[in-house]
């Protein structure tokens, strides 16, 4: 790994000070993702700033009944944290069917939310890759593509977002807060994260400058029956192919309530609004979960060897659906 | 930094993993490197008692921390009981994920004892999960053995953790 300079930080001040002061400086939260990238030649920052020892890490209810959840709490804490596990169940499984307990104890919110793709062409030096190196072309779009994404892709990038955490905050509304010398501001965690475009290099609305200090979660009657269901090549410590968070809420055999979103399908954590739709006042029947399933893949690309995720997209949406109905949430 | 209950003092440059620290600078050789980027669960330590995989962690960032190896889990009473344990059950075979295997099911029970979760727990709120295979087997997932001595791990786990 290359060198590069080392500071702490312990108040969120000084980070955003040091980090608008030092160009291709970088946050180290848990290091399991910008270490590994380090190590490979992929990311390569002059300074690393780390900010494991800022006072973010408390997960706080709010007076509305919502949580405030700071950008260094544990991705393990946040699992295991009580209000979570009650109110926002699908939070909680999609941490746990994240990595591995040992990196799930050092990874941080503020860094799951920022972990960048798995796409093995984006890790190896030797292949094209527009992510990486902007107009270098794209290996995957006509190589090893099982992994990728179906869902807002482009001729440029077909890359996923791998984080399962994020499909939960995407179901749930959730609001990204960042801080920089210049100030404080929102970003909706839908709006967070891009799709490629032209652009692949480009994969937040997060400036170069800014620290993730919170994210939050309203507050959510309907979160407290939800459900988080992955699908994958091995029963744990695997990434997602396919995954699904959902809420549901069922009054007199109609669907009154319902959040939706996948993950392993695009290069963002995607937001189901087209499912959502057609499931409101819709019969809560298997019928009517086939239909938004397939409405919302209507118009899902596959590639050479990822076609099959579309039909598994659909199924995994049924599944978990019918599984709220008859079983109810996980908490 | 506190190593299994000593303190030790170096300079190295920024770039080193915590691994690495233990390994070349300390000679605690008993830690493993496989993967060398979180895949395999060889280089696991106890930091403050948690379990990290210590290839992903660079050394400054854990300076003044209380870090256990596998060379700190025996006592002057003699080896860990889920060193006992593995041995017994024959927990392994070629033995180099059995360090990693090691600390990382002390930091299981650990957090199995503080009522927290897993991916297979039914219901997340319930607050006596009963440590079945499957749940081990879960727990235990960061944690890959080539050699295949899956079912001697579960079982020497279940051993200790019913005892
Ligand atoms: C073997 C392996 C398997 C995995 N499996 C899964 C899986 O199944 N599902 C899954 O979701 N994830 C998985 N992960 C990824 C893991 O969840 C992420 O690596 C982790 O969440 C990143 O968090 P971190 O704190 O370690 O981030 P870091 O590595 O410290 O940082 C990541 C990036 O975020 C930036 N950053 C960190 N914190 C902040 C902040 N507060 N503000 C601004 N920038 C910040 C850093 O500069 C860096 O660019 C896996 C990882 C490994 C190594
Ligand atoms: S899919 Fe995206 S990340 Fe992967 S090689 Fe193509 S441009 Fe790079
Ligand atoms: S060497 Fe650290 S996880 Fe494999
Ligand atoms: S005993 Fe050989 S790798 Fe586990």
């Amino acid at each position: 790994m290359r060198t590069f300079a080392y500071l702490s930080a312990d108040d969120v001040a000084t980070a955003v000070q040091a980090i608008s002061t030092e160009p291709g400086a970088k946050f180290l939260g848990g290091g399991t993702n910008l270490v590994d990238l380090m190590r490979e030649g992929v990311e390569h920052p002059d300074t690393v700033i780390d900010i494991t020892r800022l006072p973010l890490t408390g997960v706080e209810e709010l007076p509305d009944g919502g949580v405030r959840i700071g950008a260094l709490v544990r991705n393990s804490d946040l699992a295991g944290d009580r209000l979570i596990r009650g109110r926002y169940p699908m939070l909680s499984q999609a941490l746990l069917t994240g990595a591995s307990a040992q990196l799930r104890n050092m990874a941080t919110v503020g860094g799951n939310v920022l972990q960048r793709t798995r796409c093995a062409y984006f890790y190896d030096g030797t292949a094209a890759c527009n992510k990486r190196e902007p107009g270098a072309g794209c290996d995957a779009i006509g190589g090893f593509n099982r992994n990728h994404a179906i869902l807002g892709t482009s001729e440029d990038c077909i890359a996923t977002h791998p984080s399962d955490m994020c499909v939960a905050l995407a179901a749930l509304d959730a609001v990204v807060e960042v801080e920089s010398v210049r100030g404080k501001r929102r970003i909706p965690l839908v709006d967070f994260h891009l799709l490629p475009g032209g652009t692949p290099q480009v994969e937040t609305a997060l400036e170069a400058d800014e620290l993730i200090t919170a994210v939050e979660l309203p507050p959510s009657p309907l979160a407290a029956t939800s459900r988080y269901r992955k699908v994958r090549d091995r029963a744990s410590y695997a990434f997602a192919l396919v995954s699904v968070a959902a809420a549901l809420e069922v009054a007199d055999g109609t669907v009154t309530g319902v959040r939706l979103a996948l993950g392993g399908v695009a290069a963002k954590p995607w937001r189901a609004y087209e499912a959502e739709r057609v499931l409101l006042g819709a019969p809560a029947t298997e019928e009517s979960f086939r239909l938004a399933a397939e409405a919302e893949l209507a118009p899902a690309v596959g590639r050479s060897q990822n076609e099959f995720k579309i039909e598994l997209a659909k199924r995994a949406v049924v599944a978990t659906l019918r599984q709220l109905l008859t079983e109810g949430g996980a908490a | 930094m506190r190593v299994n209950g000593v303190d030790e003092k170096f300079d190295l440059p920024p770039q080193v993993s915590l691994l690495d620290a233990l390994r070349g600078t300390l000679g605690l050789t008993g830690t493993k490197k496989g993967c060398d980027q979180g895949a395999c669960g060889a280089c696991t330590v106890l930091v403050d008692g948690r379990r990290i995989n210590s290839c992903l962690a660079l050394a400054v960032q854990y300076d003044d921390r209380d870090i256990t190896t596998v060379e700190g889990l025996a006592d002057d009473e003699g080896p860990h009981p889920l060193q006992s344990a593995f041995v017994r059950n024959d927990g392994l075979q070629c033995g180099y994920c059995t360090s990693g295997q090691l600390c990382s099911a002390v930091g299981m029970l650990a957090e199995h004892k503080a009522g927290v979760p897993s991916a297979v727990t039914e219901h997340l709120c319930a607050t006596d999960v009963e440590l079945s295979e499957a749940e081990i087997r879960e727990r235990m997932s960061g944690n890959l053995c080539r050699c295949g001595a899956y079912n001697g791990i579960v079982a020497s786990i279940q051993e200790v953790a019913t005892r």
